[in-house]
């Protein structure tokens, strides 16, 4: 296994002192090279649990494991692409890419060349010297996935990224992660709000439910690959589309 | 969307009416030289102080204590603030005693600067540079704070050190306040040179105003208040072209939005 997340709890304690119970008894694990999605209604701990996994928050109990060692921190076997861009508006869309690499240190060569590719890869090569600023709201979230894999982590860590996209951006987003994903090999974990995005990625689903975030299943996708977006349409697809929706009933706070 | 192409025009359409109107009321109403000048008399006054070389050397003398008070003062304020900015423990030891001095008026202490540092150019650059310290120091610490958590965030995920989010991200979200502060610093600077230059001094535009003071040289007073204000438009304008080539990513013109 190459991520283990064994009876995680996360309590935030807001200013006031309150205790906020954002996840509880939360275990999964993630094979190497799966592509995991992760849905759930607002507020249920998604990003929190993210950011656990990043390791930029401390969790408050259970155990989480990358590669069989404890995740304290973060490291450079994790890239994380956010919900926004984040890009920094003084720098070039090269000099964002190679931003990881800069602040650890790496052989910044060896990384340009790499960088170079990936920009190629998501449709971007001849945009290394623009700005953000100069780039669409896509554009820039690609930025911010080539950033995430400049390292060439092990992981990918994605959270809401293609939340802010239109219907059409996010559906070729979607396409090309899946190419991103086959040529790279990478392990994913994604966040999103939407289910059929959710059904149309993964090999796993986890469901979660209201605060405190718990599972509250985790379904196995077995719609063969490389996916194409007229499978959306199958009966199959809809099965799984309507299995999830069962799980949150017509409250649910979904996009289509 | 031509409002601002055509402002300069409009600007000095007006202005040139407002000194008609003075010269004509000057003029018209008789009054007394020794208290008005018209505009052309301040004019002449003005050719004849630069063709005297007066203005030039006095000029001289007013822009080296100005210039030396503000790398002085803000450099100084630009320096204790990132200091500051790094270590926040600083912040609660130093800052309090700063804000108190920050209190006390600089132009009552000019008489002490002047016993300290001499009728020379030194209690001039002081005073220069204790009138420009604190807004640059203020400025500091506050665009300092200005970073998005989710940038902080950001760089941590990618697992940044302390010292380098503080210069790679810090001190960029910064620099629109620095500037800001070293704009307001650098016309400041001015009069802390001139009222260095009243306390005491051997030569300066103030001191040439003092000096025309006593001989009730109305005109020649203006004359230099006018070179004045040319020195501080001048400063003022080369502050915002280097702000402008070094905060390159703020494009205001560009990301103007219409009708604002
Ligand atoms: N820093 C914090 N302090 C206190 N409570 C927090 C903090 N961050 C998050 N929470 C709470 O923890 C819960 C989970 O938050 P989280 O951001 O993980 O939800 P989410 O599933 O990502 O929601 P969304 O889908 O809206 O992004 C929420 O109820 C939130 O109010
Ligand atoms: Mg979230």
């Amino acid at each position: 296994m190459l991520i283990e997340v064994d009876g995680l709890e996360k309590v935030y304690t807001t200013r006031q002192g309150a205790r906020v119970e954002a996840l509880s008894r939360v275990s999964f694990n993630v094979r190497e090279g799966e592509f995991i999605t992760v849905v759930g209604p607002s507020g249920c701990g998604k990003s929190t649990m993210l950011k656990v996994l990043a390791g930029t928050l401390a969790r408050s109990g259970g155990h989480v494991r990358l590669a069989g060692s404890p995740i304290e921190g973060p490291t450079p076997e994790v890239g994380v692409v956010f919900q926004a861009p984040i890009l920094l508006p003084w720098r070039t869309v090269m000099s964002n890419v190679l931003l990881p690499a800069e602040l650890q240190r790496r052989d910044m060569r060896r990384h340009r060349h790499s960088a170079e590719g990936l920009l190629r890869m998501v449709g971007l090569d001849g945009f290394a010297t623009k700005y953000p600023r100069e780039l669409s709201g896509g554009m820039q979230q690609r930025v911010g996935i080539v950033r995430a894999l400049v390292n060439d982590p092990a992981v990918l860590l994605m959270d809401e990224p293609f939340g802010a996209l239109d219907a059409m951006t996010r559906e070729q987003m979607n396409l090309d992660l899946l190419r991103i994903w086959q040529e790279s090999r990478k392990t994913v974990l994604l966040v999103t709000h939407s289910i059929p995005e959710a059904v149309f990625l993964a090999d796993r689903i986890i469901v979660m439910s209201p605060r405190p975030g718990r599972i509250t299943d985790i379904i196995t996708v077995d719609i063969p690959r490389p996916r194409r977006l007229e499978m959306i349409n199958s009966p199959e697809f809809g099965a799984y589309v309507q299995r999830i929706r069962g799980h949150f009933g017509a409250s649910g706070s979904f996009d289509a | 969307m031509s409002g601002r192409r055509f402002a300069a025009p409009w600007a000095l359409l007006g202005f040139l009416l407002l000194l008609a109107l003075w010269e004509a009321g000057v003029r018209l109403s008789g009054v007394s030289p020794l208290i008005l000048p018209a505009p052309s008399a301040v004019w002449f006054a003005l050719l004849d102080g630069f063709r005297s070389g007066q203005f030039l050397t006095h000029g001289w003398v007013t822009l080296s204590e100005v210039l030396g008070g503000f790398v002085l003062g803000g450099g100084g304020g630009l320096l204790l603030g990132c200091l500051i900015g790094r270590f926040p423990l600083l912040e609660r030891v130093i800052y309090p005693s700063i804000v108190a001095f920050q209190t006390v008026p600089k132009v009552a202490i000019a008489p002490i600067v002047v016993i300290w540092f001499g009728f020379g150019l030194a209690s001039k650059v002081a005073m220069a540079a204790m009138i420009a310290f604190f807004p640059v120091i203020a400025n500091t610490l506050v665009g300092l704070r200005v970073t998005p958590a989710e940038q902080i965030e950001m760089m941590v995920a990618f697992a940044g050190s302390r010292g380098q989010i503080f210069w790679k991200l810090r001190m960029r979200n910064a620099l629109p306040y620095i500037f800001a502060g070293l704009d307001i610093a650098i016309v400041l600077a001015v009069i802390g040179a001139i009222v260095g230059e009243f306390v005491g001094a051997q030569g300066g535009l103030g001191y040439l105003i003092l000096q025309r003071n006593f001989t009730m040289d109305m005109a020649g007073m203006f004359a230099i208040l006018v070179v004045l204000a040319a020195i501080g438009m001048i400063l003022h304008g080369l502050t915002r072209w280097v702000q402008r080539k070094v905060i390159f990513w703020i494009d205001d013109e560009q990301d103007r939005v219409v009708g604002a």
